[in-house]
């Protein structure tokens, strides 16, 4: 018979052996050897094997015992997950590669906009939903020790009275402690990965294995006889036939199928602790394989040991009772061994996983809001962080003690496992609505969560206390408050159902509703988006989508920062390569956006997306570049447009008055020149009479014999100079008038034919040649209201034009008026050369001659230009008909009022 | 951007159809595991003539052979898929880390 102090030896030594094998991987991967075993599909598979705990190692047996192959469907439900990797896991690994995810609140928080609130929920809940789980392991492994300590009674209630329950389970928690703060905390390392603690994990998921199936083998062929005999055995038994029911069947394999995916510690092992796609590939077809063995023999055990055993014996120790019972110590021992080992594997992951995930969402975050400073003060975080990691193992694992001694380890191992299940499997809907649906929103994931979680502990955890420990067996009966629809085991009034089904429908389809619909009438945050986008499309783009605005960042500042976290060498040496990186030597790298996303997610390895995001924030001073800045940004730019625009504008006008003034300033200059040419034009057409006045009379007085026939020829000569120079002067005189605007308008009524008829008949008196003008009489009959005598002048004007200048040998002028909207316009057309396009602007200037003969002073025009304006009108010279054509134009207030309503 | 041929050569093909035949795996499994739900379930005190309750052998026998099947076709399927995935499954990024 094996003693209990000789147990506790092999359990020393064995755990002796665990930390050697342990301490050996930690030290080959430290080298960088051993790489291919540690990165092996095969340790990554046993290391799954960490579902199999204490539970499936004995309670499978003694859940196959109570209700048959119900005890099945927790392992149908993960081989489903993993066979169906490509379709959830795949994903989940690769976001947790990409993003550096350490637990599965930091997934969940990261996926909604790195939120602390989410992650410290999600912690929580993850705390109280594993918090059975942790007690059922110690309870499993006291029930197992006990047996050892009572051999001569192996049948009775398992020996109450010969060791002390409670202090055994303090030692053996006391124990486990030990181990996961040796190897889970010794470092604080890149992606949370303990290699250590993984290869021990393997060992003692062979070593599980391997008890196992000694025990069915030896159970088959050992006790049963053969495998047809054990079968007929089977059939022969209390639970010889099928009585599942349906809905449990189907309730546990979704539940057991969610849970691989959502336990903290499996959430550690497949996702954190994951190398390579191909890992996952392999275990997709190996871990049901482990699994299908380990509970193969599972029935062949309960049954027979329902045949030996004596009545009244615990189902779920069979594994261990059955062999002492037959005298097989060697056996039972390692039966032992393999209980031990799915015990404490479980243990120290799941401590792992969830002391990872309270010092990253809640101990880390308070401390840093205690220190305002900055994350920049001097001092080690990285010391905070393990001292937090260590009391967070502390405080997990003492609350499974506490559940233990408060539950009074009495409940059977299934019963708890299923609870436990039933709390984790909350995180599904968040979990996989946020990976696979970009519209999942944080306040969705809470509410959903909350509501989930709620349902959890009113429906599972309470009730599974007992009536009145939690929940009084009235509420139990009569529902919360009184209210019948709110009885815990049969909510909403629907009665008969299977309370764990009833728990697990209610709570998840109502977590999932109240997560889709909250999701839907929900906005998410910038960033929420900014990572939602990048979790659902993560094998579209792996790259990081979001930059920091790193410029404020000192790469001091973050030097100091890294080297408190992930300590001094690791820090230069990461800050080293990025240096080399971007191609600057020794110094220090340029705090590019992608130099912090780097080093942001190098943080979030050892503390979390949300602490990293937080403490990088404190730093770079600014959160990363929201939606909102680059809102700001295109707000900053478009008033930058703008404003360019005016500018634009602005010298738009600027260079248009430039042209104006430069065409202004030619404009001055040809004034000045005019002018020059005025003076000299008009002192040469005052010369030329005067010159001949003066000659003509000098021969008048002094020439004595001067006949009275000369006499009288110079002095007409002198006369009609005189009378020259006179119109001269006139109409200089009058064109000054006119040009200064000192003139005064004789405004009088008339007709436009007499004005017509006074200016032909003035024009032609006295000419040799007779001009032909055509006119329309009828057309011509249009009272005026006007200076009569001006617009005389202009017409005078131009029919002596025409008569002078026009060089066809019968020279005609056609004279068309015509009444229009606009006003009066009369034409004035002759059949002569017409004028070059290059002289037209210059004819009405003054002087201007086009010919250069004639005897005029080339005053007409600019004189008849000035009257038209004067009277409101316009003259203005036709260029597109045949011969010279000007047009006269007079406003409609010139036209006498009766005819033109007439 | 490249356009990709709608008619693929016979290996490609091959390997899509495998990858296929690995996504819809799952579902057959769960069909098979859910068979058990039509089994019936003695009810307290009747026993059934026409349906008389399932041996647990049977039951056994089913169960575990679906096991086998499907760890078998996931077997066979990661062999013929392993390299369209991990080909897929790496990115530069992380090639050149």
């Amino acid at each position: 018979m094996v003693s209990l102090n000789q147990l506790i030896v092999v359990c020393l030594m064995y755990v002796a052996g665990l930390f050697i094998v342990a301490f050996a991987a930690e030290r080959a991967a430290l080298r960088g050897r051993g790489g291919w075993l540690l990165r092996s599909p095969l340790v990554y598979t046993l290391s799954l094997s960490i579902y199999c705990t204490a539970w499936t190692f004995y309670g499978a047996v003694g859940y196959a015992a109570r209700s048959g192959l119900e005890y099945v469907t927790i392992y149908l439900g993960p081989s489903l997950v993993m066979i169906g990797w490509w379709w959830g896991l795949r994903r989940l690994v690769r976001i947790g590669r990409s993003h550096r995810v350490t637990s599965i609140a930091d997934l969940i928080s990261s996926r909604y906009g790195k939120s602390n609130t989410l992650a410290i929920v999600v912690t929580l809940m993850a705390v109280i939903g594993v918090t059975p789980y942790i007690a059922l392991q110690l309870q499993s492994v006291i029930l197992s020790l006990s047996i050892f300590a009572a051999p001569d009674m192996p049948l009775a209630e398992a020996g109450g009275d010969v060791i002390n329950r409670g202090q055994a389970a303090l030692w053996v928690a006391a124990g486990l402690t030990i181990f996961t703060v040796l190897f889970g905390t010794r470092n604080l390392n890149v992606n949370e990965r303990h290699h250590g603690v993984v290869i021990a994990i393997a060992v003692e998921a062979v070593v599980k294995l391997l008890a196992l199936i000694a025990v069915g083998v030896y159970v088959i062929w050992g006790l049963a006889g053969g495998l047809s005999e054990t079968l007929a055995r089977i059939d022969a038994s209390d639970i010889g036939q099928w009585e599942v029911q349906g809905s449990r069947w189907a309730a546990l394999t979704m539940l057991s199928g969610a849970a691989l995916l959502c336990l903290p510690r499996m959430f550690q092992v497949m996702v954190v602790e994951n190398d390579d796609e191909r890992q996952l590939q392999i275990a997709s077809w190996a871990f049901p394989l482990y699994l299908m063995l380990m509970s193969l023999f599972v029935v062949p055990i309960a049954v027979v040991g329902l045949d030996l055993m004596p009545e009244g014996s615990n189902p779920d120790l069979f594994v261990l009772s059955l062999p002492l019972s037959q005298g097989q110590n060697g056996l039972a021992m390692l039966s032992f061994l393999g209980g031990f080992s799915s015990a404490t594997s479980m243990v120290i992951v799941a401590t792992l996983a969830l002391s990872t995930m309270v010092s990253n969402h809640i101990v880390m975050p308070i401390w840093l809001a205690f220190r305002r400073e900055g994350a920049t003060q001097s001092g080690d975080v990285r010391n905070i962080v393990i001292l937090a990691r260590r009391l967070s193992i502390f405080c997990v694992v003492g609350l499974g003690y506490l559940y233990y001694r408060a539950s009074g380890g009495s409940g059977a191992l299934a019963a708890i496992g299923t609870i436990s299940f039933g709390g984790v499997a909350q995180f599904l809907p968040a979990m996989l609505g946020g990976v696979l649906w970009r519209g999942a929103t944080r306040a969705g994931a809470l509410c959903g969560l909350g509501t989930g979680f709620a349902l959890w502990v009113f429906t599972m955890l309470l009730p599974s206390f007992g009536a009145d420990v939690a929940l009084s067996s009235a509420t139990l009966e009569q529902g919360l408050w009184g209210l019948a629809w709110l009885r815990p085991e049969a909510l909403f009034g629907i009665n008969g159902i299977d309370p764990t089904v009833h728990a697990v429908v209610w709570s998840l389809s109502l977590n999932t509703l109240v997560f889709v619909v909250v999701s839907l009438f929900s906005f998410p945050a910038p960033l929420e988006r900014l990572q939602g986008a990048q979790f659902v499309n993560v094998f579209d783009h792996s790259g990081p989508a979001r930059g920091w605005t790193a410029s404020a960042a000192g790469s001091e500042d973050l030097m100091i920062m890294a080297q408190r976290i992930l300590g001094a060498a690791e820090a230069q040496a990461f800050f080293a390569r990025e240096a080399a990186r971007q191609g600057h030597g020794a110094r220090l790298p340029e705090p590019t956006p992608r130099f912090v996303q780097a080093l942001e997610r190098e943080l979030a390895a050892s503390v979390g997306a949300a602490t990293a995001h937080a403490m990088v924030a404190q730093i770079v001073g600014g959160a990363s570049v929201s939606v909102q800045d680059l809102l700001a940004v295109a707000d900053e730019s478009a008033q930058m447009l703008e404003y360019s625009s005016q500018l634009e504008a602005k010298s738009r006008e600027l260079t248009e008055t430039a042209a104006q003034l430069r065409t202004a300033n030619e404009k001055l200059t040809q004034l000045s020149l005019q002018k020059d040419s005025f003076l000299s034009q008009i002192s040469h057409e005052l010369r030329t009479p005067m010159t001949s006045i003066r000659s003509f009379s000098e021969i008048l007085r002094d020439a004595p014999g001067v006949s009275d026939a000369d006499k009288n020829r110079y002095a007409s000569i002198i006369h009609s100079e005189t009378i020259r120079l006179t119109r001269l002067l006139d109409d200089l005189l009058d064109l000054s008038v006119l040009e200064n605007g000192q003139v005064t308008l004789n405004q009088r009524e008339g007709n436009l034919r007499d004005l017509l008829d006074l200016a032909v008949t003035t024009a032609q008196a006295g000419a040799v040649r007779p001009l032909e003008v055509i006119r329309d009489p009828e057309a011509e009959d249009i009272p005026l209201h006007s200076d009569l005598d001006r617009l005389a002048q202009v017409f005078i004007n131009l029919v002596t034009n025409a008569r002078k200048y026009c060089a066809a040998a019968e020279p005609q002028l056609v004279i068309t008026p015509r009444l229009g909207s606009e006003g009066l316009v009369i034409d004035f057309v002759d059949n002569g050369l017409g004028i070059d396009a290059g002289s037209e602007a210059l004819i009405f200037e003054k002087f201007s001659r086009i010919t250069g003969e004639g005897d005029g002073a080339g005053l007409g025009l600019a004189i008849c230009r000035e009257i038209m304006l004067r009277l409101g009108g316009e003259i203005s010279f036709l260029g597109d008909v045949p011969g010279t054509a000007f047009r006269v134009e007079l406003p409609l207030s010139a036209v006498v009022r009766e005819r033109v309503t007439a | 951007m490249p356009r990709t041929p709608i008619f693929l050569e016979k290996r490609s093909y091959r390997q899509r159809r495998m990858m296929d035949a690995v996504r819809l795996l799952p579902f057959l499994g769960l069909m098979l595991w859910m068979v058990p739900l039509l089994w019936p379930v003695p009810v307290a005190g009747v026993v059934a003539e026409a349906a008389p309750a399932m041996p647990m052998s049977v039951a056994l026998r089913y169960l575990f052979g679906v096991w086998l099947l499907l760890i078998f076709a996931s077997w066979a399927l990661w062999r013929r898929t392993r390299d369209i995935v991990s080909g897929e499954a790496r990115d530069p990024a992380e090639e050149a880390r």
